[in-house]
């Protein structure tokens, strides 16, 4: 539980941050919370000769508004997610997610951009953002660059984003008045990574389903986007018929892996019991 | 001052004596972060060890290449077998009879095996070290199941042994064998089996688990090569036990090793054996003549030190229609891993597990139990148990259950119906337990009432009825009887020396008092409990009275603290010494007061002159007098010795009542309510009994719920950090109800039986039983543990009830 020898940086922008991984090149990572990356440095599974800190930059810190859309800072800890009134009031997901996250302590340090740029299927933020329709702000030697979730997640630690970039900002969409929202995460106990999870945001118009986004965690290799489930619903009357088709397409796309939380079978399962349990809170919660 | 009379109830207020919930001494310093861990302790110079393990399960070593890890600067040494033949330290004997590699001797024998060990200036470059240090291996066929370990053509796990047909337990029938240990009179049994009506057997298996105390293993070796004396502190529940067998393999005369076990944080039975880690950083402290520090990590914790459990057992009860126990037959294949490193006294190589008739009049019964090598990790510890007596009231627990399901007899009836009666009591168990005192039926009427089980009953039945419900509601009972306080020496001893337990008390000339004891606390609150015993029987406020553990140095020697043996064998002691103190100032105080001692009256915490309120000497005014005009023909001071070996073992009960309620889609278990009554005998600090039961009952929920340490077929163990491993938080640890009787146990000074294991032994079957029941109306007779979601989900699914 030692890490190798590394040498420490603490830029004061991300301009400098950005210049750092430049002149350091892939010997280097971005330090957020550390939640995710230390654990792996102590098993010596990542050993990188640099780390270079974000802690020490003021501007990525904090949750703002630019006209409609939620702005978040990428440094921005689960913590102060949870505590967010702006967020509970535009984007109410996202603080209730959040508290599904990790435990207490983790939540005080780990980040909503580290969760995301870490590009484990196993994290929850992939999956909201998702279902958020999120755009991620990544700038790079060559400027900034906005990319849309759907299509960021790429394989398991595997994303978008550069070796040269350092995530910036995650902008979320206001939620619509009258829409729906669910996060429900089946775990084995207080600081563990889904079994299942499925994030559902939508809306309706009379009893018919007018937006619908249906994400998965932990599921496959990547967190999912369930758009054929999504299509089992859309303008579609509500009903228990179309819940069903909706599980049994969104199971179909799961791809979990075997460990100590389950079998493949069980995880399928439990992600239709997931899907279901979603559906029909973010259904009773949007009119 | 205005002189207050103070009655004699005032008085014995201010003692804060046996019976009262004095708050725990220990906490102050705790919830402040002032303890003083093992990995507290830094000394001047002082290097850190760090271990190259094995990262295969079974292989022969081909070449270990130091030439790297040596090249590091602050790399002060790397040691492997080769360096301690010399010394003959590359095995060592473990307390089961049987030897362990300290570090492995050509072969590796399970994942993360200790195979050589780099000492550094700091741990920073010890890991870099390790991580330094070739290892060549040549992969030998690995064996993960103890059945499989018994074919007859299966590896052979040990060459070490080659050609030994017996080892410390008798005759070894094949490679991988270690022992049969029997129990009980078989033909009586099978007898009875013959001749009854009615039948049944199950199988079960007690999943291996670790105690995993929240404080790793870890020592401070510190030799000190001028004055060839040895100091070690170290994570130890048995200080004394380890000085007498590193004195042993060191040659170092006793007199100059001193062990300290100072704040220990937990130890569950974890901490009771000898580690590799251990031995070799003693050896490297006296190598190179500087202390060194070896704390392990989690990983290492779970994966390398004493294990618990692990038993695959076949229970079978004969008994009447009417469900009356006749006999019972238990056979048991032991996984004891790679070497016999079981925790046991000498004599009782599955520990007391013929303690498995329980609380019941079984007529006659026999058990066997056969230990076999596998590619594991040694131990065979007792997790928070008394040694081996939680697989055994899992065993009778359940089979008591499977009876009343074949026969269609309730839970709580079936019980009734076999208790030893109070008025049986002292009983002779058919395995030769003599049970002290009990009063079962008491006891469970009280929790049926406390529960209303009927109306439990009844609302079961409802949910049965339908369909459509979302959970399934489970309610699971247990009557446990424990054996603790091992124990008297005729039958208990650990490497030869008897299992009794020590107490020193020393009354200063001004009134207060400090004790030393052969025990060590590692969460039980020793310092609070134990000054309670003492201000009762000699009459001096608990607060004034110091009590000190842990140190060889100054504490009398005794066994340690495991078993839930301190209160019945050490706190005997206490009781003891105290009396001895009190007879002695019995006699200064008549010689104060110019009485005889036969005209003196004890009230409290004083002597009176019978008939006379006014004349009187307290403990204080005695202990003064001790030290500064004895009555001729005594010595001076007012201090005394005992070592307490007991006569028998003690025997605490408890009834335990669990409804859970099993959601169908997810298959988890929410455990709505969780009822314990115990019966410790006398009570001696009520709030830390009840501390001490909610933690028996949380860990025994996260061995009944979650604790597993599954093997792949390569012997890579799955799970051994606490991602995996269930340490369950507030969060998950369900709300406990816990209640009460007092049944005196008639042989010990204080009536106390011991109470710390009592929580996890009688849980573990009770959370199983609650499961199970569950089940019960489609036939399930039995589901293995752990009880975790996606297990229980596959019974649903089996048995067509999932949503
Ligand atoms: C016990 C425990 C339980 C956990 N449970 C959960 C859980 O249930 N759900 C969940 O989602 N997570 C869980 N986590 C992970 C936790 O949320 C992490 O905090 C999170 O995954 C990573 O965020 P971080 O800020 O800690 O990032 P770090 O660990 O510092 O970094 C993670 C990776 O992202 C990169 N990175 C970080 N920030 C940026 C950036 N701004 N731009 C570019 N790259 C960046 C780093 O270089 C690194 O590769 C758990 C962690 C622990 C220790």
């Amino acid at each position: 539980m030692i890490p190798p020898k590394f040498d420490y940086h603490a830029p004061k922008s991300v301009a400098e941050a950005v210049a750092l991984l430049g002149s350091l090149g892939s010997e280097a990572k971005l330090l957020a919370g550390g939640h995710s990356l230390l654990p792996m440095m102590k098993l010596r599974f990542a050993q990188p000769a640099h780390l270079v800190d974000l802690n020490g930059i003021a501007d990525l810190r904090g949750i703002c508004l630019d006209g409609d859309t939620v702005v978040i800072g990428a440094m921005t800890v689960e913590n102060d997610l949870i505590a967010s009134d702006l967020l509970r009031e535009r984007v109410p997901l996202l603080g209730e997610a959040a508290r599904l996250i990790a435990d207490p302590q983790v939540r005080n340090r780990g980040t909503i951009g580290g969760d995301i740029a870490h590009g484990d299927p196993g994290n929850d933020h992939p999956a909201l953002s998702l279902v958020l329709d999120a755009q991620f702000v990544l700038q790079g030697p060559n400027g900034r660059r906005t990319v849309a979730a759907n299509g960021f997640f790429l394989g398991t630690y595997m994303t978008q984003l550069e070796e040269s970039e350092v995530m910036v900002a995650i902008r979320v969409p206001s939620f619509a008045k009258g829409t729906g929202w669910a996060y429900e995460k089946l775990k084995r106990k207080t600081g563990d990574w889904a079994t299942a999870g499925c994030a559902v945001v939508l809306r309706q118009s009379g009893g018919v389903v007018t937006h619908i986004r249906i994400g998965l965690t932990n599921l496959a290799q990547t967190a999912l986007r369930a758009e054929e489930a999504e299509q089992c619903l859309l303008n579609q009357p509500f009903n228990e018929a179309a819940v069903k088709r909706a599980v049994a397409a969104a199971m179909a796309i799961t791809d979990p892996a075997e460990d100590l939380r389950g079998d493949p079978e069980y995880k399928r399962a439990m992600a239709g019991v997931m899907v279901q349990r979603a559906l029909n809170n973010a259904w009773a919660r949007s009119a | 001052m205005s002189a207050v009379i103070q009655t004699p109830e005032d008085r014995e207020a201010s003692l804060a004596g046996i019976g009262v919930s004095r708050l725990r001494k220990e906490d102050a310093r705790f919830i402040q972060g002032k303890g003083n861990y093992v990995d507290d302790i830094k000394m001047p110079g002082m290097l850190h060890m760090d271990i190259v393990r094995s990262p295969i399960a079974h292989g022969r070593i081909k070449r270990i290449n130091k030439e790297a890890a040596l090249a590091i600067p602050g790399v002060r040494a790397v040691l492997t077998a080769e360096d301690l033949k010399p010394l003959k330290l590359h095995w060592m004997p473990t307390l089961a009879g049987d030897v362990a590699a300290v570090l492995a001797d050509e072969k590796v024998h399970f994942q993360m095996q200790e195979v050589a060990v780099v000492i550094a200036d700091d741990r920073y470059i010890a890991a870099d070290g390790v991580e330094a240090v070739e290892v060549e291996y040549e992969e030998l066929p690995v064996v993960i199941d103890p059945y499989a370990a018994l074919a007859a053509d299966a590896p052979v796990l040990r060459e070490d042994l080659a050609g030994k047909t017996a080892g410390a337990h008798g005759p070894r029938d094949h490679h991988n064998h270690i022992f049969t240990w029997e129990a009980g009179d078989r033909s009586a049994a099978d007898a009875a089996f013959a001749a009854a009506p009615i039948k049944v057997e199950q199988h079960m298996h007690y999943p291996r688990v670790h105690p995993c105390p929240l404080e790793t293993c870890g020592c401070v070796a510190s030799f000190d090569p001028i004055r060839g004396d040895l100091t070690t502190y170290i994570t130890s529940q048995a200080p004394h036990v380890v000085r007498t067998v590193v004195s042993m393999l060191s040659g170092i005369p006793e007199s100059k090793v001193r062990i300290v076990s100072p704040d220990i944080g937990g130890g569950f039975g974890n901490k009771v054996g000898i580690y590799p880690g251990y031995v070799c950083a003693i050896v490297s402290s006296i190598v190179l003549g500087r202390p060194v520090k070896w704390v392990e990590d989690r990983i290492e914790n779970i994966s390398s030190t004493a294990f618990a459990r692990d038993y695959h057992m076949d229970g079978e009860l004969a008994a009447t229609e009417d469900g009356k126990i006749l006999g019972l037959r238990v056979n048991v294949l032991a996984d004891h891993g790679a070497f016999d490193a079981c925790a046991d006294p000498t004599k009782f190589p599955a520990g007391l597990f013929h303690i498995c008739s329980g609380s019941y009049d079984i007529g006659a019964a026999h058990c066997s139990v056969k230990g076999v090598y596998t590619n594991k990790a040694p131990g065979g510890v007792a997790y928070r148990c008394s040694f081996r007596v939680t697989e055994a009231v899992y065993l009778i627990e359940r089979m008591v259950d499977v009876l009343a399901q074949r026969l269609n007899i309730d839970k709580a009836e079936i019980r009734r119906r076999n208790f030893i009666r109070k008025e049986q009591f002292p009983y002779t168990s058919p395995f030769g337990f003599e049970y002290d005192s009990g009063d079962y039926h008491t006891a469970l009427q009280k929790a049926l009432d406390a529960l209303d089980y009927p109306a439990l009953r009844a609302e079961q039945a409802a949910k049965r009825a339908d369909p459509n419900s979302p959970t399934l509601m489970g309610i699971g009972l247990v009557s446990f009887t424990e054996v603790v306080g091992a124990g008297p020496s005729k039958m208990c001893d650990i490497l030869g020396v008897g299992m009794f337990d020590s107490c020193e008390i020393r009354i200063h000339p001004t009134g207060s008092a400090i004790a030393r004891m052969g025990t060590i606390t590692q969460g039980q609150g020793h310092q609070t409990t134990y000054a309670q015993i003492i201000a009762t029987e000699l009459g001096i406020p608990s607060e004034v009275i110091q009590v000190e553990e842990g140190d060889t140095s100054t504490a009398p020697y005794g066994l340690g603290t495991y078993g839930s043996r301190s209160t019945p064998v050490a706190g005997a002691a206490i009781a003891m010494a105290a009396r001895k103190i009190h007879a002695k100032a019995r006699k200064i105080a008549a010689h104060m007061l110019e009485v005889s001692e036969a005209d003196l009256d004890w009230e409290v915490d004083r002597f009176k002159v019978r008939g006379d309120d006014s004349r009187f000497k307290t403990m204080a005014d005695v202990a003064w007098q001790s030290y500064h005009q004895p009555p001729a023909g005594l010595e001076p001071g007012l201090e005394a010795v005992h070592y307490y070996d007991p006569p028998n073992f003690t025997y605490p009960f408890g009834i335990y009542l669990c409804v859970v309620d099993i959601d169908r889609a997810t298959g988890e278990s929410k455990v709505r309510r969780f009822y314990a009554l115990d019966d410790c005998g006398t009570r001696i600090n009520p709030m830390i009994i009840e501390g001490q039961i909610h933690g028996g009952l949380t860990e025994g929920f996260a061995v009944a719920m979650g604790q597993q340490m599954p093997f792949d077929a390569q012997g890579n163990l799955l799970g051994n950090t606490l991602m995996d491993y269930f340490l369950p938080t507030a969060v998950e640890t369900p709300k406990w109800e816990t209640d009460y009787t007092v049944t005196p146990s008639p042989h010990h000074p204080l009536g106390a039986k011991g109470v710390a294991e009592s929580p996890h032994v009688g849980s573990i079957p009770t959370f199983t039983s609650a499961v199970v029941d569950a089940f019960a109306h489609v036939g399930v007779t039995h589901l293995d543990m752990p009880h975790t979601s996606f297990r229980v989900w596959q019974a649903l699914r089996d048995h067509g009830l999932a949503l």
